[in-house]
């Protein structure tokens, strides 16, 4: 560990913290129907589109339709996304004449992207075609992160309204984050990320040669070995700096290329580095500030905020250490390898502590572009990335998805905390009553019951399960259940070393990011409407506040025992035994 | 009936209470309370494998029958969390139950004739007489004569109380017995749902429902168990693929360490517990519900006359008037007050007697003519010697004074005015024409009062007093007692009307009352504590009665509510946070067979992987008894903000939570391995 890397740490954390404020009260003035500066240029084609789509922005929606909506507009999607995969070969725009992508792989995809996952299961830039890539995947990075947002302000809506039936419009509040939040920002983005030397073009893939052939020795399925000289190199590019800033900004994290953000054209300076973690946290840390102004209490929306850093830099410290430390065994055999730590699978213009920066901001949120190989990391080191997500990913989360996670685990604090204060416990004053309960409950245990349920089964199936594996030991148990975590969390990170593009995988796979997203989604929706129905109990001295330390203490308690108690054993025999066996001399 | 509370370990009762633990292992009863139902589940199967595997005559039989045994204690120990709070409802009912005995009522039939039938067979609006001696046969009204009756069957106080028609105090409870006199009854019941029968079953706890917060609770600790069953039913195998399966014992140990058995076992018993509280303190609450409601009142509404001050004004204070001799002014004052039987007056005679010296002359040995008070006049006084005495409201004094062709001195007008601004009550004395000066009388708060209002303001509750008195008095008192508003020449409407208005607010308010005309407040509130004494449609309209007829009472029923809620999180919280050390004593012991470098996770360095295990599930166990005293008297309630009570609480039930199984699975391992249990 350096200060350098430290201050890096902080600085970034610092920006992140100005952003807030700015971010959070535009997204309040855009989904309050204010009047914004970009209401000139963006009013006139919201108005359009809803005249073309026969959208009545006036009505608004209980929960009930909300999520109706919600469900119906992501299933067109999804199947839309599938059909286009499976002919893409009969498409234009496939300069490389990429074929049809297999079903179970262009389902699981479909359900990846419609779900703000981006798991990919495949090599993009052999798999899907320029059209492919800008109509679908591209489409529904600005989609899924829409709805995404549009979600977390109708449970803003619900916590802040009356004695109402509603929480709003979903095509309109959809549209609306599209257009003003999303849009705008990428536009700029995407300009700053050209300038730093990312592709944007629909050329072919460019041919280079070679000015020192390399010598490749293969082994073939018959076993024989050949022996191949490589002249030539193909170099992939196309429309990246689009994409790559959405893959960021709405916390989707689908790479245009395999190697994602540690790839040069999309990530090739320091800066632009700096850039797109900013850009992965923006929107999850503005909305706290949303949810305190919209609710009429800014410091509950700085309380949440705190909360949320202090876990990321909780995070951060032990990933950053680990990874510092690098690993024992190396160490004492070979210390010109890793000089300043583990910097297996980890690009050299990033370093260690952005390397475990950018683990720990994209597995914080949904967002799962990687710039390193989780892969590679220490155990400990691994291990973060893989708790981040079992957390629910609610350190700022994913758009939208991060603060309506959180806003669970506050329903559960305020009731624990309620019960103690000797009152009805209450948030922000909605009484929290059995069914708000029962629905933050439902939400929580989609994660032990897909994520251990599909992990525990693949464990001990030798046939489809384990023959995806590349290591043995507790380092394979750790690949298969981040898999499924990642899938849970819809993060879609890739700790690599499983071969995921299987019928098995990838069923259990887009079912796991199905649950993880509808799933959490529905009973969310469920909970705002309830509140929005409630009165409100004005506070008194007996309310336990919302607003200060104690209760950003209690958060984090919640959050972190509820996640520990449920994978402390899984973990414990996953990375935390590859740990104590790497220090044993035992690796795997 | 004696109605202090019973020790905790009351033999009878704990003797039931071991005998019913054992009945309430039937599985149709405990399927209700789902954690332990899945500990039953598990004790059950586990029982079955140990007799197989031990007529396979396999290994390792001690240790899988302590678990088995273990897990058996503890649904046995839940249980009897249960049977003793329980039990102690049980234990009054059945004295209740003696003090309802079979009456013969002697009714009034339609056409005036009296027909003698069973107590019993009463049904409402039949009408029966009842003379001295007799017990009144059921709930009802007295609607002819007055009484004196003994109601210490309901309310354990002995002294009689008065019981008359018309008015606040008509109401009479069935069971209790006339001392004098004879009084006619309207029969307000039927059979069956007398308030003593309602008593009975409340405080055997067979009307018990679960109250809101309590299932709220119970989805959240369902929710836990279904998580926990689904980590452990995963870790299986997680464990067969790390080559170290593990037996039906361990997993069974680590499920039912994890799931929140001990708020789970103490559940049920922290709600009766609660509820016996507010029945020890002589309160009948019609529903559970109304006792957590409680806990949530925003506003308490409060009677000053009764609740905030002595019932009655007293004399503190003579002011003479320019002129006038002390002695003179007291003297007029006592006989003009010596046949007023009101306590103001007896007040201005002692006062007159402590102060100046005067000792209250014989009526008889004056030949004196008495005038009491009308409402016309608004005045008494005495007649006597030749002089007219006269004590009344200043305006009638002032008047009867000029009319006699006296003048009233500037400096009496400027006495009246400063104390009836003081919240005291001005009475002005005169003899003849002669204005002799001013009687202060004082209401006089009740001690304790303003500490009491200091904590309900810490607690975030808001007081207001309700007072016929004019403003300038009822804001007096209002600041001699601490309380946060009031309400001035309050009219019963306008206590509904102020009810409705925090309501509005989203507030919860809570009243007490007694009279027929505060039975819509009454209804109105959130919770409404009726006073027996009051009349029945106050009691009806109320959520509670209280048998002490004391409104002071509200105070504790609010802290009782409170202290009821912050039992079932504190506990909620202990048993969540015990998992921690759970989890460092099972995980190394189950995997460190396999893996020896997992040892590093046993930080309490606990014996042997078997030891480990079965301590970790006698802690569990053990500890659910050792909480039953806590769960039954509740946590120590303490009148703070909700920020320092929550500091408080989860500093002793969330850090201590986790601290300490740490310790006491240590010792319990210690033990074990020394007694070579394991």
């Amino acid at each position: 560990m350096t200060n350098n890397g430290w201050f890096q740490i902080l600085f970034f954390l610092l920006v992140v913290l100005a952003l807030t404020k700015p971010l959070g009260a535009f997204m309040t003035r855009v989904f309050n129907r204010e009047k914004t500066f970009l209401d000139p240029v963006l009013r006139p084609i919201e108005k359009l589109l809803y005249r073309l789509t026969g959208v009545d922005e006036a009505t608004e929606m209980g929960w009930k339709e909300y999520a109706g909506a919600m469900l119906i507009f992501s299933g067109v999607t999804l199947a839309l996304t599938y059909l286009i995969e499976r002919v893409q070969n009969h498409l234009p725009l496939n300069p490389q004449h990429l074929p049809a992508v297999a079903p179970d792989l262009a389902f699981n995809t479909a359900v990846s992207f419609t779900t703000n996952t981006n798991w990919q299961a495949y090599v993009p830039e052999t798999t899907m075609s320029y059209l492919t890539q800008m109509t679908t995947l591209a489409y529904h990075n600005f989609i899924s992160a829409g709805v995404g947002i549009a979600l977390a302000i109708a449970v803003v809506r619900g916590i802040a309204r009356r004695e109402k039936d509603t929480i709003g419009n979903f095509w309109v509040d959809m549209t609306r984050a599209v257009l003003w939040v999303l849009l705008p920002l990428c536009l700029v983005g995407a300009l700053f990320l050209v300038w730093q030397g990312v592709p944007q073009n629909f050329k072919p893939y460019a041919t280079a040669q070679l000015v020192d052939p390399q010598t490749v020795q293969t082994t073939g399925a018959d076993g024989k070995t050949t022996t191949q000289v490589i002249k030539e190199q193909t170099i992939a590019q196309g429309p990246t700096a689009s994409q790559e800033v959405i893959k960021e900004f709405g916390t989707n994290g689908g790479g245009f290329f395999n190697a994602n953000s540690a790839h040069p054209y999309e990530n090739p300076t320091p800066l632009s580095n700096l850039l797109e973690m900013l850009l992965i946290f923006a929107i999850g840390a503005g909305l706290t500030y949303t949810l305190g102004q919209m609710t009429g209490s800014p410091r509950h929306g700085w309380a949440v905020w705190c909360a949320m850093a202090i876990l990321f830099l909780v995070g951060v410290t032990a990933a950053y250490s680990a990874e510092a430390r690098g690993n024992p065994l190396v160490e004492t055999s070979a210390n010109h390898v890793q000089p300043a730590g583990n910097m297996e699978g980890k690009e050299i213009r990033f370093g260690i502590a952005n390397s475990a920066l950018w683990a720990v901001v994209t597995t914080d949120t949904s967002c799962g572009a990687v710039n390193s190989m989780h892969d590679s990391f220490t155990p400990l080191g691994g291990m973060i990335p893989l708790i981040n997500m079992l957390l629910g990913e609610v350190i700022f989360g994913g758009a939208g998805s991060g603060l309506y996670g959180i806003i669970v685990f506050i329903i559960l604090s305020v009731f624990i905390a309620g019960l103690m204060v000797g009152r009805t416990p209450e948030y922000l004053g909605k009484k929290v009553e059995a069914f708000d309960v029962k629905m933050a409950m439902l939400t929580v245990l989609i994660y032990p019951l897909f994520v251990l349920g599909f992990t525990a089964i693949s464990v001990v199936a030798p046939k489809f399960g384990l023959s995806s594996l590349a290591n043995a030991g507790p380092h394979g148990l750790s690949e298969i259940f981040y898999a499924y975590a990642e899938a849970g969390a819809n993060n879609g990170s890739a700790f690599a070393g499983l071969n995921a593009n299987t019928l098995w995988y990838n069923t259990t796979i887009a079912t796991t990011m199905l649950f993880g997203r509808f799933f959490m989604v529905i009973p969310v929706l469920a909970i705002a409407g309830s509140l929005a129905r409630k009165k409100h109990v004005p506070e008194s001295a007996g309310t336990f506040p919302v607003t200060t330390p104690l209760f950003t203490g209690l958060l984090i308690s919640v959050i972190l025992i509820v996640g520990a108690l449920t994978f402390f054993p899984a973990l414990s025999l996953g990375p935390i035994l590859e740990h104590l066996l790497m220090n044993a001399g035992k690796t795997f | 009936m004696e109605r202090k509370s019973k020790s905790l370990w009351d033999t009878k009762i704990v003797t039931r209470a071991a005998v019913d633990s054992l009945v309430k292992l039937d599985p149709r009863t405990l399927m209700k309370n789902p954690v332990m139902f899945v500990v039953e589940i598990g004790a059950a199967l586990l029982t079955f494998t140990v007799i197989r595997n031990q007529m396979h005559h396999q290994a390792g039989f001690a240790f899988e029958l302590q678990i088995t045994l273990w897990l058996w204690f503890t649904v046995v120990f839940a249980n009897f969390a249960e049977a003793m709070a329980e039990g102690r409802g049980k234990a009054q009912a059945d004295t209740l139950r003696k003090s309802r005995t079979e009456t013969v009522a002697r009714k009034v039939k339609a056409d005036g004739t009296i027909e003698e039938i069973s107590g019993s067979k009463l049904r409402s609006g039949d009408v029966v007489i009842v003379t001295a001696g007799e017990f009144i046969p059921g709930d009802g009204e007295v609607i002819d004569g007055v009484a004196s009756v003994d109601e210490s069957a309901i309310t354990g106080e002995s002294a009689p109380v008065i019981r008359e028609s018309g008015g606040d105090r008509s109401a009479v409870t069935g069971g209790t017995r006339v001392l004098s006199d004879e009084i006619k009854v309207r029969i307000t019941s039927n059979p069956g749902e007398t308030f003593l029968d309602r008593m009975i079953k409340m405080v055997e706890g067979a009307s018990r429902q679960k109250t809101p917060n309590e299932i709220a609770l119970n989805i959240l600790l369902s929710g836990l168990t279904i998580i926990f069953l689904l980590a452990v039913a995963a870790l299986q195998p997680m464990a067969i693929y790390s080559g170290a399966p593990q037996s039906p014992f361990v997993l069974w140990s680590l499920l039912v360490c994890l799931i929140p058995t001990t708020i789970g076992g103490l559940l049920s018993a922290i709600g009766i517990a609660g509820m016996d509280r507010v029945i020890q303190r002589n309160v009948m609450a019609m529903s559970g519900r109304a006792v957590e409601a409680a806990g949530d009142v925003d506003t308490l509404l409060l009677d000053k006359t009764g609740t905030i001050t002595l019932g009655n004004r007293q004399a503190t204070e003579l002011i003479p008037a320019p002129g006038v001799l002390d002695a003179e002014l007291a003297d007029a004052a006592q006989l003009a007050s010596l046949a007023d039987e009101t306590p103001e007056g007896r007040s201005i005679v002692v006062l007159a007697k402590e102060k100046y010296g005067l000792r209250g002359r014989p009526l008889s040995s004056l030949d004196a003519t008495f005038i009491p008070f009308s409402a016309t006049t608004r005045m008494s006084g005495v007649d006597f010697d030749g002089r007219a005495i006269r004590k009344g409201a200043p305006d009638a004094i002032k008047k009867y004074v000029i009319e006699q062709g006296g003048t009233v001195p500037i400096q009496v007008d400027e006495v009246v005015q400063i104390v009836a601004s003081s919240g005291a009550t001005p009475l002005l004395v005169a003899a003849n024409n002669r204005l002799l000066g001013t009687v202060r009388l004082k209401d006089i708060v009740k001690g304790g009062m303003k500490e009491r209002f200091d904590h309900l303001r810490a607690m975030g509750i808001r007081t207001v007093m309700i007072t016929g008195d004019n403003r300038l008095t009822a804001a007096a008192i209002a600041q001699e007692a601490g309380v946060d508003d009031f309400l001035a020449e309050a009219k019963p409407e306008d206590k509904l009307a102020l009810i409705r208005k925090e309501q509005s607010k989203g507030k919860l308010v809570a009243m007490t009352g007694d009279g027929t005309n505060d039975a819509p407040a009454l209804a109105q509130a959130d919770v409404g504590l009726a006073m027996n004494a009051g009349t029945q449609a106050a009691k009806e309209a109320g959520n509670m009665v209280d048998l002490d007829s004391n409104p002071t009472k509200l105070i504790e029923i609010v802290e009782v509510g409170k202290q009821l809620l912050i039992t079932r999180g504190a506990l909620t919280t202990f048993s969540v946070a015990n998992d921690v050390a759970k989890y460092f004593a099972i995980i190394p012991a189950m995997f460190a067979g396999a893996f020896p470098v997992l040892q590093a996770l046993n930080i309490m360095g606990l014996k042997t992987p078997e030891s480990a295990i079965l301590s970790a599930v006698i802690f569990n166990a053990l500890i659910i008894i050792a909480l039953v005293p806590l769960a039954l008297r509740g946590v120590q309630y303490r009148p703070l903000g909700a920020s320092a009570l929550l500091r408080w609480n989860l500093l002793v039930y969330g850090v201590g939570g986790i601290v300490a199984p740490f310790i006491g699975i240590k010792l319990i391992d210690v033990i074990i391995t020394r007694l070579h249990w394991a």
